[in-house]
């Protein structure tokens, strides 16, 4: 079963080979850190976001410039997708001086101002208030921006969620709730977890619309985020976006993985991958050749090579940054 | 072009593991993303996927090999038309022991475990000897000492029950309930949502209800979530109840740096809860601690934090056999006898203390090594009589300096043994900062032992 043939708005050629663009520098960006991991490169924690790169390149797609984003630990993609620097990413990611936080934060810490990316957050949770806090500075200071708040299925549990979806409602705080549901929170399933399942509809008890979305389509992704975004900038408070998505790998790299099937995500690989998905859309219609996308290809090899070299050669930040930054 | 296939890291501290299974032979075509290899670490077996394209060539290391080094290469991937026997022979340090037994230790691991204890004269006798005199003993590592106190627990006391964040089906983020949910069922071993305030509050409840629960922090870090409960509701109960009910649970998990988790994810919590009354706090160095202190934990009728270490996990100790051995609490070990400096210790601190013990005895200088083993009761006495007989004092921990347990235990002396200091009591810690994520500055960031030598000789003006 492949997936329903749904009828497109009309998307342009050069959106789809953005999108097209965007999704393949996460993969290839992931598969690099990965065997930068197994070559003892990177150390510690490591969450790839192969899978689910659709959720963040889409709600991109929905953002002007000014929009904040803050995540998890799982943060890689959504860094790539804001348009921060993949050899920044990835010298962090080695522990490098060049590294957006100097080598000091790692895979799961790292910031950039410019791009209104607040992180990179390892306590499950943690990143919803802080994120609701964002949207309040927005609206005390009376702009329009949104601040997208992306958390896990499992992080949905969290009681901080549920505090912090009372009073972005009873405040009308522009935020959008992300909620990447890839059906699992390390080895336990959304079932194993909760008997409410549908995780957008618990915003219902405080009052925020919400719904669930095709978080494997670029374009379905974007225009809920364009739904959501338009809710929060017309002032009406936050809204929940439920994308239903599935990581491809484990956990982290030190996951044995052994509470899914191979065959349950193969399934999903071969009939859902949104990458597969847009190169679909792309040559079936008529748009790119073959040799168009492995040009494009081409291209993101490059540049995933260039960011991995630059994570080797940058050097490791001077022993006088461990005492600095710990207040200004 | 051939690529060498290397042993991969699979978790923060894994410096090596067992080829446990070849899924491929030498000749086979394999795809990026095939799962090629089944590699075991410490923790668990895991699938190795293959990152490129290409044909097996040879295959380095036989199956059932142990102890084989991370970036070692294993394999050799070829490309169509190429000959596998042009390929360079693989470096001559690749391990291939094969079908080593698997209960025998590499000799790697053991020679990265810091030199057990030299054998404790018992001058005072049990309980201050690291083992009881006489006991008979096996070796386990300290995650296998773990587990075996709770089961040894569970099986005595039908209402003491696990609850934690993937104890059950998961077997464990760590491995320490591995096989227990398959024992005591899943009324007894509980997985619980990623919910740490709530669950924490329920399971104080749960003990003033009747019950005896073990409570498991992924790791302490995320206890943060949870703190409220620990000291507002557990702690503070029995005295704002006026002696009527208290909170018979205890709360353990790994506490401290593991390796290369950055600042969120690393933090010694010891001196915060050891600043608690009403709160236990132990923190067990060796296997025979973790087991011996966890029992008397879980039998207990205050709150214990029960602070562990994911890098001391999988060490390997002498521990005592048979289900009634305990460890009493407020009693510290001697580790190591020494005449000329006291060093104390507790956690992995003991370990980095027992290495600059070593250090210093080459250069004469004899060091007396105490493993606090709890920090609230903290055992004053074995301290202070040692600073009697050493009149130096140098304290080694891993949390932060300030407000520290060196910290108290330096005011302690102060105030109890000024007339027998021949020199300040000086405090090793990590560092007044963050955990840095970068390598190198990582290291800077921890106590290591060279720091406690570099202390003792201060305080023995050498
Ligand atoms: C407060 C807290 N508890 C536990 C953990 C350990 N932990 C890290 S990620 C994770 C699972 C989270 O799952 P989910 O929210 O679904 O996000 P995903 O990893 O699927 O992106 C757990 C339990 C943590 N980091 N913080
Ligand atoms: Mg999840």
């Amino acid at each position: 079963m492949a997936r329903k043939p749904e009828p497109r708005p009309n998307v342009s050629k050069d959106e789809l080979l953005k999108y097209y663009r965007e999704m393949l520098l996460i993969r290839r960006f992931e598969e690099k850190a990965g065997q930068l991991y197994g070559m003892g490169l990177i150390g510690g924690f490591c969450h790839l976001y192969i899978g689910q790169e659709a959720v963040v390149v889409g709600l991109e797609a929905a953002a002007k410039e000014g929009d904040k984003r803050i995540t998890s630990y799982r943060d890689h993609g959504h860094m790539l997708a804001c348009g921060m620097e993949p050899k920044g990413v990835m010298a962090e990611l080695t522990g490098r001086i060049g590294g957006y936080s100097k080598g000091k934060g790692g895979s799961m810490h790292m910031f950039s101002r410019e791009k209104h990316f607040y992180g990179g957050h390892g306590i499950v949770g943690a990143q919803v208030p802080l994120g609701a806090g964002l949207a309040f500075a927005d609206r005390y200071l009376g702009n329009d921006n949104v601040t997208f708040t992306y958390f896990g299925d499992g992080a949905a549990n969290q009681g901080q969620v549920y505090e912090t979806y009372n009073m972005a409602e009873l405040w009308s705080l522009p935020v959008v709730f992300v909620i990447e549901n890839n059906q699992y929170a390390m080895g336990t399933s959304v079932k194993r977890s909760t008997k409410s399942t549908t995780l957008y509809e618990r915003g219902v008890a405080y009052g925020i619309p919400g719904e669930q979305v095709d978080g494997m389509d670029v374009l379905a992704v974007k225009a809920a985020g364009e739904k959501a975004v338009a809710h929060c900038r017309a002032g009406k408070g936050p809204y929940i976006l439920e994308m239903m998505t599935y990581r491809y790998r484990g956990h982290s790299m030190s996951d044995p993985a052994k509470y899914r099937t191979r065959e349950e995500v193969e399934k999903i690989r071969t009939e859902k991958d949104c990458i597969e998905h847009v190169r679909d859309l792309l040559t079936q219609g008529g748009l790119a050749s073959d040799e168009d996308l492995k040009a494009i290809d081409k291209e993101i090899k490059a540049l995933v090579n260039e960011a991995a070299e630059f994570s080797k050669e940058s050097p490791e930040p001077p022993v006088a940054e461990l005492w600095t930054d710990i207040t200004v | 072009m051939a690529t060498q296939v290397l042993m991969p890291a699979l978790s923060p501290t894994m410096e090596e593991g067992t080829l446990a299974r070849w899924l491929v032979k030498e000749g086979d075509t394999v795809k990026s993303g095939q799962v090629i290899a089944e590699i075991e670490t410490d923790k668990a077996t895991m699938e190795f996927e293959a990152v490129d394209e290409g044909i097996i060539g040879r295959l380095l290391v036989a199956e059932g090999a142990a102890g084989v080094k991370v970036n070692t290469p294993i394999a050799v991937l070829i490309e169509e038309g190429e000959d596998a026997s042009s390929v360079a022979d693989a470096p001559s340090s690749a391990p291939a022991t094969a079908k080593s037994e698997s209960d025998e230790r590499p000799a790697a691991a053991v020679a990265a475990v810091p030199a057990a204890p030299a054998p404790v004269q018992p001058a005072k006798g049990w309980p201050h000897a690291d083992l009881p005199e006489g006991a008979q003993t096996k070796t386990m590592t300290v995650r296998e000492a773990l587990r075996e106190a709770m089961a040894e627990e569970m099986r005595a006391a039908p209402n003491v029950f696990l609850m934690g964040e993937e104890v059950g089906e998961y077997q464990g983020a760590y491995k320490i309930s591995q096989g227990l949910l398959d024992e005591f069922g899943s009324k007894r071993v509980v997985d619980t949502p990623i919910t740490e305030h709530g669950f924490a509050g329920i399971a104080v409840g749960a003990s003033w209800g009747g019950l005896r629960p073990i409570v498991e922090f992924m790791t302490f870090n995320f206890a943060m979530q949870a703190i409220d409960h620990l000291i507002n509701s557990a702690a503070k109960t029995l005295y704002m109840s006026g002696g009527q009910m208290g909170s018979p649970i205890v709360f353990r998990g790994p506490n401290g740096a593991a390796a290369r988790v950055g600042a969120q994810h690393s933090q010694d919590y010891a001196a915060w809860y050891a600043a608690i009354p009403g709160l236990k706090v132990a923190m067990p160095w060796s296997a025979a601690d973790a087991k011996g202190l966890l029992k008397t934990a879980i039998r207990d009728n205050n709150p214990v934090i029960f602070l562990e270490n994911e890098i001391m996990y999988g060490r390997s100790f002498e521990v005592p056999v048979g289900d009634d051995f305990t460890i009493p609490f407020g009693k510290a070990s001697i580790v190591r006898e020494g005449r000329d400096v006291t060093l104390v210790s507790f956690g992995i601190g003991v370990s980095h203390a027992l290495a600059a013990a070593e250090e210093l005895a080459k250069e004469g200088i004899e060091a007396e090594v105490i493993n606090l083993r709890t920090l609230r009761p903290i055992d004053y006495d074995t301290v202070l009589a040692s600073v009697q007989k050493t009149n130096r004092c140098v304290t080694v921990e891993e949390g932060f300096p300030v407000g520290s347990i060196g910290d108290h235990l330096a005011s302690t002396i102060m105030q109890r043994a000024f007339d027998w200091l021949d020199a300040p009591v000086v405090t090793c810690t990590g560092k007044d900062v963050p955990m840095p994520y970068a390598a190198n500055l990582e290291k800077l960031a921890l106590i290591t032992p060279a720091e406690v030598v570099a202390a003792v000789k201060s305080v023995c003006y050498r």
